[in-house]
């Protein structure tokens, strides 16, 4: 595995390189940091909501006596809530002091945030939805499901690809045959339809966590024939090599050629088709939560806060805010897709294996 | 090239049976059926659902459900006792009845397939004409200001959710009046003289079209770039300039013709995402396609309409690549398929 480890580290190296690797990078590190810090960095949890702001539009901010505040508003009328600034009013922000608890990584009980509102006044960074609830905050913890469902399911898919994949290039015969035959199965079905036919096998209601790991389940389910099949194509191709019957003359087992001779082998193009298809599964989580099968209120992803921009109000008032979690899907997967790209460009230059 | 034609339709079969089997076996599995839904209510008794529940089959294990939903299916029935001699025979394939339209899936398919197969046409045509000129000229300008422009639009619109892109016609549509806010024809639809009903069926068509396109011109135009480029360095190229051919005679005369080539292929391949696609645009954009129906009909446990819409689903994807394959045939005389 020696190898391995320096093979991702040259591929990591010349990927910072390269200004379009650099700058993905760099995007997807923040991205991946807001998803620790989800809690610190919102002023409210995803669940206060608060009926007396619903369809709020971002708050604007004053300096006054010293010191950022939050503009005080009136409502207009119940029915249509429209708001109007009170000049000069508002309440006073309050940076690293204690808010709602909460839980470091999941760890270190924590109660400080890098914003609070001293005051009456709510403090609406991006607006409210239709029940007065910030979404901001809503925002920055939606980023955990869409960062962490993209890793945990290829994690699962490249792994169940690479098995089957290599037993079939290798041993070939009977478990090649059968396993070639479920992954054009699993071919001929348009993606989305296989999504809600697998999704419509289980009940509506589940608790946050069992629903995540559904969503993962079904997406590599989907996800691993693709892998499983160029993986095979490669296997084949190295089985051939010298090196493979050297070791095979040696008496070593299958397992272990597969384990010590293709994997370090195929083991970039792993990485690489793991990127490629990250956005995949950010997109069918969010399409699934979007369609209200996935992820439910009141716990939170992008999808299911977009869906609540369908909302004709939302929509017919021009609520702009309410299409910000769009915006949030579209530059992780773009940020994905250049990762991805560039790692390409890295491993497999002539485009013999990946083709986009 | 009929062999192929025959291969591929056999191979459908077995495809379908073992799909409609998968299906079968996971509306299964969902808890409840579709009768659930009235025992909430308190005036219909246990009795009548019990009935109903035994008149649909519904108390039968799941496997039994499956082997007489399959006995039904097949595209031929004879009634003997029709009143003319043509009546008698009936092609049309019997995939149930729906228990929540409340009428035959196959007459919901018939009204429905139209509509699917129509967007997933205008949006694939839309996205080769636009595409693949701005894959040529991204190629031929390589590394230009233009090329560059174009690379990165693509890569915004590859990464651009459909659902979203479907979100922001909508309001679009909503804002500006331009265009109808969902469905396939206007009220009015039936009174119009045929030009009229066209343009009415154009009118709807477009949003959803332009929407469902976007991500695949991006594709298409990728990868018309990259197999340009391949053919541009080849040496029939270096020949044919040699020969003193013109350039564009050689751009399009020969690299052409190859470059497009993996595309045809890559189309077979791009209809199975197209199809995805336009079930989430439907949805969003209230566009009455088989994508919609098989939707609400999960939503409704609707099993029938599921079946039949995901076998149809299946069936238009093996039809798409078979078409792709023998266009790619008619393009490259190299390629036989006996």
């Amino acid at each position: 595995m020696i190898r391995v480890s320096v093979m991702t580290s040259s591929m990591f190296k010349e990927l910072l390189r390269r200004p379009a690797g650099l700058t993905v990078f760099i995007v997807l590190v923040l991205f991946y940091l807001v998803a620790i810090f989800a809690d610190f960095l919102s002023p409210y949890s995803v669940t206060d909501q608060d009926l007396q702001h619903t369809f709020h539009p971002p708050t604007a901010l004053l300096w006054k006596d010293g010191g950022l505040h939050v503009q005080r508003y009136e409502m207009q009328s119940r029915d249509l809530s429209g708001y109007t600034p009170v000049v000069g009013e508002g309440s006073p922000l309050r940076f690293f002091a204690p808010g709602y608890e909460y839980h470091l990584l999941g760890l270190v009980p924590m109660s400080h945030h890098l914003i609070t509102v001293d005051g009456p006044d709510r403090l609406y960074l991006l607006g409210s939805d239709q029940v007065g609830r910030d979404i901001y905050s809503r925002l920055l913890h939606g980023t955990r499901i869409s960062l962490s469902i993209g890793l945990i399911g290829i994690a699962v898919s490249m792994c169940i690809g690479f098995i089957v994949g290599g037993l079939a290039g290798y041993f070939g015969g009977a478990f090649d045959n059968i396993a070639m035959r479920l992954t054009e199965f699993l071919m001929a079905i348009p993606g989305l339809y296989l999504l809600l036919a697998l999704r419509g096998a289980f009940a509506e209601s589940f608790t946050p966590t069992q629903m995540f790991f559904l969503i993962v389940f079904i997406l590599s389910f989907i996800g691993w024939s693709g892998t499983a099949r160029i993986i095979r194509g490669m296997t084949l191709s190295l089985r051939n090599r010298q090196f493979v019957m050297a070791a095979e003359v040696m008496g070593q087992s299958s397992w272990k050629i597969l384990w010590k001779h293709v994997l370090p082998n195929v083991f970039s193009y792993l990485i690489v088709a793991a990127t490629i298809s990250i956005p995949g599964y950010i997109l069918g989580e969010a399409a699934l939560s979007f369609l209200g099968l996935g992820i439910q209120d009141p716990s939170v992803s992008w999808g299911l806060m977009l869906s609540q921009a369908q909302n004709p109000q939302v929509f017919m008032e021009g609520y702009w805010w309410f299409l910000v979690p769009g915006l949030a899907i579209f530059v992780t997967v773009i940020s994905f897709n250049v990762l991805g790209d560039v790692l390409r460009d890295i491993i497999d230059p002539k485009q013999k294996f990946l083709r986009s | 090239m009929k062999a192929l034609i025959i291969k591929r339709l056999l191979i459908l079969i077995p495809m379908l049976l073992v799909v409609s089997l998968m299906v079968s076996l996971l509306m299964s599995l969902a808890p409840g059926d579709p009768v659930s839904q009235f025992e909430m209510m308190p005036d219909v008794d246990a009795e009548y659902l019990q009935r109903l529940r035994q008149e649909f089959g519904l108390d039968q294990p799941w496997y039994m459900q499956y082997f007489h939903w399959l006995g039904q299916v097949l595209p031929f029935s004879y009634h003997p006792d029709a009143a003319s001699f043509w009546q008698r025979f009936d092609f049309r394939p019997n995939f149930g009845f729906s228990y929540y339209y409340r009428t035959e899936v196959w007459d919901l398919l018939v009204q429905r397939m139209p509509a699917t197969i129509l967007l997933s046409l205008t949006s694939l045509v839309l996205a080769w004409v636009i595409a693949i000129p701005l894959g040529v000229l991204a190629a031929i300008y390589k590394d230009s200001i233009f090329d560059r422009i174009s690379q990165m639009l693509a890569y915004a619109a590859l990464s651009i959710p459909e659902f979203f892109l479907a979100l922001l016609a909508l309001v679009f549509a909503a804002k500006t009046g331009w265009f109808p806010i969902g469905g396939f024809t206007s009220v009015e639809h039936d009174f119009l003289s045929p030009w009229g009903r066209f343009l009415d069926i154009a009118h709807h068509l477009l949003l959803p079209t332009i929407v469902l396109g976007i991500g695949g011109v991006a594709g298409v135009m990728r990868i018309m770039r990259a197999n340009f480029l391949d053919n541009i360095r080849s040496e029939y190229v270096v020949t044919a300039r040699a020969k003193g051919l013109a350039e564009g005679a050689v751009m399009f005369r020969h690299v052409f013709r190859n470059a497009i080539n993996p595309l045809i292929t890559a189309a077979g391949f791009a209809f199975s995402s197209i199809l995805s696609g336009a079930l989430l645009v439907e949805i969003v954009m209230n566009y009455p396609g088989i994508g919609q129906l098989v939707y609400n009909a999960l939503l409704q446990q609707d099993a029938f309409v599921v079946q039949a819409s995901v076998l149809m689903s299946v069936i238009m994807l093996m039809i798409g690549n078979l078409l792709a394959d023998i266009a790619l045939a008619m393009n490259d005389p190299r390629i036989r398929y006996d």
